[in-house]
């Protein structure tokens, strides 16, 4: 399998996660969205991270900023951070049930939060309340979900 | 997209690259990238162009919430048409006898401030837009719309519905713009209560349905169902616009600040269609001039002074 071969479910997956990530919905529900691309993020750098990591990271996290209108980068640092952390700690990950990774999603999520927090409270953004807390908790949740459908885009390790 | 395959080839399968150097140089990029956002120099540029680029994709994504609105549009009943079809022209009569009265209250008002010609209409200028898709989030309520620079849309201009402002524009894109709405947490729009002309500040609370006025004394006479107008300052709204209607008013004695909440007059969450307005800067009550406003307010869209 060449990389091309492997890249191509990278991008479709990433690809799928962007709209899902932007599609407008009511409140209750937007509140509660995962999030999608972080996780198919996560997911890449962790158990795949020949093929995509920081990069890819960083260029889905521009595209949110574009989507989102938020700070250029804001979004592309955050999740450039969450994947070199999935990089780094990409065996321990492996090695683990799904029910530990998705302690190490909901980790890897409240710190990707934290740190788009931060940026809008320097740059002057309103900080927006307890509110944007509450998907991270939904996020993790998926993940099973996330790794069992993506596992299937790549040959078994 | 080159740099992942030409990155990945140097490691072996299953092993990690050494992602740490090249964390660092996106991370450097990105908040050089924020730094120059902040700071709406050059990166205006590219945020027209991005603008422009993402619109398709807007398009596409937000297509199933028209069809479905267009699918319940078009499965009105005959009876509901003909009902909706009264109740407009009833509305319309309405509307044409408030109009004769104000034109003789125009003329009244001329009179008494002893202008020799009648002042220059206030509108200058309504563009029609269509709403791409709308966005309502605790961090972010914001509408797209399918008019840009192309069309003469411009940074700060006023939108409007048949009930009251809508907000204003924030980024404007060649065929699309972004318009904050005055529910998003970030945007602040100075509003004095109709009845008795108290001013105050109306804020948006990241929920569509609500406002709130956090600068209104325990004392301050303001009760549930008063109107709040815009007040004309700040610079970006004309006075005597319609924007909310106070839905209520808890005091506690121990606090300083009454907590005063308020429902927008504006259908933001339903938008279909909105109106951006441009003033006709010779009539005493427009905001002032577009050159002002922008090197007034450069990193938040408040509308504070």
């Amino acid at each position: 399998m060449s990389l091309n071969d492997d890249f191509a479910p990278v991008l479709l997956t990433a690809a799928v996660a962007l709209v899902l990530s932007i599609v407008p919905l009511p409140f209750w529900i937007a509140i509660i969205r995962p999030a999608f691309l972080v996780l198919v993020v996560v997911y890449w750098s962790s158990m795949a991270p020949h093929v995509a990591g920081v990069t890819l990271a960083f260029f889905a996290g521009l595209t949110l900023d574009v989507f989102q209108g938020s700070l250029l980068g804001q979004h592309a640092f955050a999740l450039a951070l969450v994947s070199y952390l999935a990089i780094r700690f990409h065996l321990q990950m492996r090695a683990k049930p799904l029910f530990e990774q998705c302690i190490y999603c909901f980790a890897a999520l409240l710190l990707y939060e934290l740190v788009l927090w931060s940026i809008d409270g320097w740059s002057g953004h309103g900080a927006g309340g307890a509110w944007r807390w509450v998907y991270t908790l939904p996020s993790a949740m998926i993940w099973p979900l996330i790794a069992g459908v993506l596992g299937r885009f790549h040959a078994p390790r | 997209v080159a740099g992942f395959t030409a990155a990945g080839r140097r490691t072996h399968y299953g092993r990690a690259p050494a992602a740490g150097l090249r964390f660092f140089v996106y991370a450097v990029i990105a908040i050089l990238l924020m730094y120059l956002d902040q700071r709406r120099g050059w990166s205006q540029q590219l945020r027209y162009g991005l603008q422009g680029a993402a619109y398709p994709v807007q398009i596409v994504v937000s297509s199933p919430q028209r069809v479905w609105q267009w699918l319940r549009e078009s499965s009105a009943t005959r009876a509901g048409l003909k009902a909706d079809n009264a109740r407009l022209t009833e509305s319309a009569r309405n509307l044409q006898l408030a109009q004769l009265r104000l034109q003789a209250l125009e003329a009244e008002n001329r009179q008494l401030r002893e202008l020799k010609s009648s002042l220059p209409p206030l509108v200058s200028h309504q563009l029609l837009a269509e709403v791409i898709s709308v966005e309502t989030n605790p961090l972010r309520q914001r509408l797209i719309i399918n008019k840009g620079r192309r069309d003469g849309v411009f940074r700060n201009q006023v939108a409007v519905d048949a009930h009251g402002i809508i907000g204003q524009v924030t980024n404007v894109g060649p065929w699309s713009s972004e318009v904050i709405l005055i529910s998003d947490p970030e945007h602040a729009l100075p509003v004095q209560v109709l009845r008795n002309q108290l001013r105050s500040v109306a804020e948006g609370s990241g929920r569509s349905g609500e406002l709130v006025l956090p600068f209104l004394a325990v004392n301050s006479d303001v009760k549930a169902g008063d109107v709040l107008v815009t007040s004309g300052l700040g610079g970006v709204f004309p006075a005597g616009y319609p924007v909310a209607r106070v839905t209520g008013v808890v005091r506690e004695p121990e606090q300083l600040v009454a907590q005063v909440r308020a429902v927008p007059l504006a259908q933001l969450k339903d938008a279909r269609e909105i109106l951006l307005i441009q003033f006709n800067a010779a009539n005493p009550a427009a905001p002032a001039a577009e050159a002002l406003i922008s090197s007034a307010s450069s990193a938040p869209m408040d509308d504070t002074p």
